[in-house]
């Protein structure tokens, strides 16, 4: 396929209407937070964007973010947009392998150095030598500082690259770790989530493309505008939360009428993303939307936090012979105590 | 990636509060009954029947002597409402017993979390009117000590904290739920060592209290 020079070509060649295109960028404004006057701004400076170069970095991972992006609605824009990045190396979806794939990559890093993203998905293993992954025979630690090093911004994509993700669930075999522990010196953004909603990854990419730099983020370095809110915030069943109503089976009367799922072990209070506004599938539904709590899988560790199915107000507070012991020692020392407390009044009553 | 506060609240912290509290409850239980009664050499005056002055005072004193009543029903009102909602609160907000299930094994209903919220903050109201009454009443404030104030801070914090954790005023939802688990838990601990035992003390020392001036002849 001809790529054209500016995505505005590639718009016109595929005719797209500058109204529709509008209306995406509006839609892309309203979801990333921005004043709905941003958005003619933000397709003007789309439409005169230059391809971007983009390398995708694939370490520790299952290819479900992929598969995520890859669901980014057809035929839509954001695909477009697709289509307008030069994705120069994705191991899933290149055409080229072995030696060529990896040419290709050095290419594109030669002709856009200091210019192109990166975007990474999967965790870096670090311990004994990061020998647990390699690519081409080098680890992903060389490849990541490698192509990073060239790199005008890099973007997370998934909670493995961003917080070290399963991988790194207990007990962390190959030493896990996230980009952003690694790469310092870079603008690095996360897009955590086990996959990442797909509007959150291309908005991410059309906002670096429109602005030419990373939007703002929060303290764990996410998009403040997809990741701004906690799900529980956002979720339509938080007036049954209020009001008391909570499912305590997946199969009982509350499940049934749609009542909160606290009780069964959402994690949505404790967790930062969009599923609850953007949702998954066109809009189509989220997991609470289906029946079942949270995992919080946009979260650090959230593997290792707790089971799933734990209420958040749940605590782990050890087992009940644990507490017999300390019930055990407390008699103990209490009897202790009485004792002398005895002894010391009959020393008092003979007067000594 | 580090363990967060509120991993630490729910795991760690809470066993080690619970594993406090329950040391130190029963110590204190365990030591001051098993301390000698003092001896009352006066000759009995009643002999039958004494528990039953006991058990009178424990009902009789829930409400205050009526000569004194004008001057010391304010006192009584404040206390009945901060302590009712105190309970209100703990035992009938629907993650809290969601928690006490997670270890008792069962549960039982709770209330909308609307009127929860209502019941704390009149609660703390009250707690804070306790706490003005005490510092402004002379005689009250020279009987205080750092138990009476501390024991006040550790009732009045995981009140305050959880209408913060559910008021969203603060960004970050999970710090504040960390930093309310972490108040309740600092109450466990503090509960068995200063004068909030009173919580377990005081039916025991009406009742005591009323079997010995029954002996003598009296009424407590
Ligand atoms: S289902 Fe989960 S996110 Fe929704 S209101 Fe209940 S606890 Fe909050």
């Amino acid at each position: 396929m001809k790529k054209a020079d500016t995505l505005g070509d590639e718009l016109r060649r595929q005719g797209i209407s500058r109204r529709t295109f509008l209306k995406f960028c509006a839609a892309m404004a309203t979801s990333m937070a921005l004043p709905a006057s941003m958005a003619p701004v933000m397709a003007d400076a789309l439409a005169a964007t230059r391809r971007q170069s983009v390398i995708w970095l694939s370490f520790q991972e299952c290819t479900g973010c992929t598969e995520s992006i890859l669901r980014s609605y057809a035929p839509s824009i954001e695909s477009l947009i697709f289509d307008f990045i030069s994705l120069d190396y994705h191991h899933t979806l290149q055409a080229a392998a072995g030696r060529a794939a990896e040419d290709a990559r050095d290419q594109a890093m030669q002709e856009n150095w200091g210019k192109y993203l990166v975007i990474v998905d999967g965790s870096i293993p670090l311990k004994d030598g990061g020998i647990y992954s390699t690519i081409d025979g080098h680890t992903n630690l060389e490849t990541l500082e490698t192509v990073a090093a060239g790199a005008a911004a890099l973007i997370s994509v998934g909670t493995c690259a961003a917080y070290g993700g399963l991988p790194m669930a207990r007990p962390n075999p190959t030493g896990a770790v996230g980009v952003d522990e690694i790469i310092k010196d870079k603008p690095v953004i996360n897009l955590p989530g086990c996959p990442p909603i797909p509007e959150v990854m291309t908005g991410t990419i059309a906002s670096f493309l429109t602005f030419g730099r990373l939007p703002e983020m929060d303290r764990l370095g996410r998009p403040v505008a997809f990741f701004g809110d906690t799900i529980h915030d956002r979720c339509y069943r938080r007036p049954l939360y209020e009001r008391g109503k909570f499912a305590r089976g997946f199969d009982d009367e509350g499940a049934r009428k749609g009542w909160c799922l606290y009780a069964l072990g959402c994690k949505g209070p404790i967790t930062y993303n969009a599923c609850a506004t953007i949702k998954w599938n066109q809009g189509q539904s989220f997991p609470i939307q289906s029946g079942h709590g949270c995992l919080g899988c946009s979260e650090p560790r959230f593997w290792d936090k707790d089971s799933f199915y734990k209420p958040l107000s749940a605590t782990h507070w050890g087992n009940a012979a644990g507490l017999a012991a300390a019930a055990a020692a407390g008699a103990a020392v209490g009897a202790g105590v009485a004792v002398l407390s005895r002894r010391h009044q009959d020393t008092i009553a003979k007067g000594e | 990636m580090s363990v967060t506060l509120l991993d630490f609240a729910r795991g760690p912290a809470m066993q080690w509060a619970l594993i406090i509290f329950v040391f130190g409850m029963v110590w204190r239980l365990v030591g001051v009954w098993g301390l000698r009664h003092k001896a009352d050499h006066s000759q009995p005056r009643v002999t039958q029947g004494v528990w039953k002055r006991g058990l009178r005072a424990v009902f009789v004193r829930v409400l205050p002597y009526p000569e004194f009543a004008p001057k010391v029903q304010g006192q009584y009102w404040i206390s009945y409402v901060f302590h009712l909602g105190f309970f209100i609160v703990l035992l009938f907000f629907v993650p809290h017993i969601l928690f006490f299930e997670d270890i008792l094994g069962f549960g039982w209903p709770g209330l909308p979390n609307n009127v929860i919220f209502f019941v704390g903050g009149i609660t703390v109201a009250a707690l804070m009117v306790a706490l003005i009454k005490r510092i402004l009443n002379p005689v009250t404030r020279m009987m205080s000590n750092f138990d009476d104030y501390f024991a006040w801070f550790v009732t009045i914090a995981p009140v305050v904290t959880g209408l913060l954790v559910n008021a969203n005023l603060i960004p970050n939802y999970e710090l504040m739920l960390a930093i309310h688990i972490l108040s309740f838990q600092l109450l466990l601990i503090y509960l068995p060592f200063g004068k909030l035992m009173h919580g377990f003390w005081l039916m025991v020392s009406r009742w005591t209290t009323a079997v010995r001036f029954a002996r003598r002849g009296g009424l407590s």
